[in-house]
């Protein structure tokens, strides 16, 4: 398979430049999709995303791309949702009062704890400890430091999503997957090598 | 654990990288930022901020072409500002690769700007740039438009001030400290970083590794340097084990960071 292509699905929220950037240095076409019709096209999307839940939902709702997203993935065709892009792709996020989500993770979004000494938003780089074996972490050492920014984390019900996890105050689930569909809570396309290699790892997923 | 932050901080005049003293640039250090990128890639720095300190406006659109180039080639969060005066500037910087908007002047001169940069795309993309001059009368007093205009503000005011204009984070910077290798303005960055809940990146006088770790126990998240860590080879790797070996947590190379 030579230079793979991979959609990334513009819905006017976050960073798409770096995302592209980060796909370009590994090799990989990044092509941006802003029109649902064209998602039908791909195996491969990553949903970035920065900014507020709700927002972000409206969006995706008003554009259509909700619906071009639940056949896709329905489809089988992979998803690797980043950051808020993680969050969207679950049931429903207590951010801003409570907002239903794309539902592909049996999984909620909830407030980081405020505790004493905690800044929030977790910002900086922070551990991933591996729970599983996933061929996403082909190259990749449990305990690298990768790039948070993030108020909200993603709670699975099911432990079995629970790919990895990062500590926090508490625990959070920073790595989640449910067949097809990924997630990542930190910001891979700015986690310099080991971020570069975890969008190699997932590019080259069966 | 979160790491604490070494950030690379890269000068831009007329789109080349300046030496700054107490914001005086003279020297040239790179003539393409892309190279000192490139550099700091190898090297596992944690952050890059970069500014645009040229005196004429006019610069903006050679900047924004700079944060293009150097974007392609940075993986890790990009932080530029410098004449960033209305929401398409903005707009444009981040458009280019950019994750977050520094901000020095619009704190008194545009606070609207601000809260509406803040609303739009998040507290986390907003770094406030607090640069203080300590005055004759011995008082810290804030300083804005590119250190030349003191206004009658004390830094602890003025940070709790931006934070509720929508800053996410500070960018504290001594005129005084700045290029004069004595390390950072300790006193006010330390009443800083106790009076707002925000990170702090200490910046300014960095000369020796041991500056790195006192600005962390001053209370910073983050301590950056520029002149230092263009003029020193391997500079970021040595600044981490420094670190690391005064008990500071810090992100080392991974298997895939070098």
């Amino acid at each position: 398979m030579t230079n793979p292509s991979v959609a990334i699905i513009d819905y006017g929220m976050g960073n798409i430049r770096s995302v592209l950037n980060a796909f370009e240095e590994v090799g990989a076409a990044g092509v941006l999709v802003d029109n649902p019709e064209n998602l039908g096209s791909f195996e491969k999307a990553i949903l970035p995303g920065v900014g507020a839940f709700k927002e972000a939902m409206e969006n995706l709702d008003e554009s259509g791309m909700t619906a071009a997203l639940n056949t896709y993935v329905s489809k089988g065709n992979q998803l690797l949702g980043v950051c808020l892009g993680m969050q969207l792709i679950c049931l429903d996020s207590e951010e801003d009062g409570f907002h239903e989500g794309l539902g592909y993770l049996n999984a909620h979004v909830v407030p980081l704890p405020r505790e004493a000494g905690l800044k929030v938003p977790h910002m900086g780089w922070n551990a991933i400890e591996f729970r599983c074996e996933h061929a996403v972490f082909s190259d990749v050492e449990s305990g690298s430091d990768v790039y948070f920014v993030h108020s909200y984390r993603v709670k699975c019900e099911d432990e079995s999503d629970v790919l990895a996890t990062s500590n926090y105050g508490v625990p959070f689930d920073s790595i989640v997957a449910s067949g097809n569909v990924l997630g990542m809570q930190f910001h891979p396309e700015k986690s310099q090598g080991v971020g570069l290699q975890l969008l190699r790892n997932f590019i080259s997923l069966k | 654990m979160l790491k604490k932050r070494l950030v690379a901080v890269l000068i831009l005049r007329q789109g080349q990288v300046v030496q700054s003293i107490r914001f005086k640039h003279t020297n040239v250090i790179h003539y393409d930022a892309v190279h000192a990128i490139e550099a700091f890639n190898k090297w596992a720095i944690d952050e890059i901020v970069m500014l645009n300190v040229t005196r004429e406006e006019s610069s903006r659109e050679q900047f924004a072409e700079v944060v293009s180039s150097v974007s392609r080639h940075c993986f890790v969060p990009l932080t530029t500002g410098g004449w960033i005066g209305d929401e398409d500037y903005a707009k444009r910087l981040l458009r280019n690769g950019a994750d977050k908007l520094v901000l020095n002047t619009a704190f008194s001169d545009n606070p609207d700007l601000v809260r509406t940069l803040s609303k739009r795309y998040g507290r986390q993309c907003i770094v406030a740039s607090i640069d203080v001059k300590r005055t004759e009368e011995g008082d810290v007093r804030v300083a804005v438009d590119r250190g030349r205009k003191i206004i009658d503000a004390d830094p602890v005011m003025w940070a709790r001030k931006a934070r509720d204009l929508g800053a996410g984070e500070i960018f504290f910077n001594s005129i005084d400290h700045d290029g004069a290798r004595k390390g950072y303005d300790l006193e006010t960055l330390a009443k800083i970083c106790g009076a707002v809940d925000l990170p702090v990146i200490a910046f300014g006088g960095v000369f020796k590794w041991e500056h790195l770790a006192e600005g962390i126990g001053a209370g910073a998240d983050a301590a950056a340097a520029a002149n230092i860590l263009h003029y020193t080879e391997q500079s970021t790797k040595k600044a981490k084990s420094f670190l690391a070996n005064a008990g500071i947590p810090v992100r080392r190379e991974g298997r895939h960071g070098a």
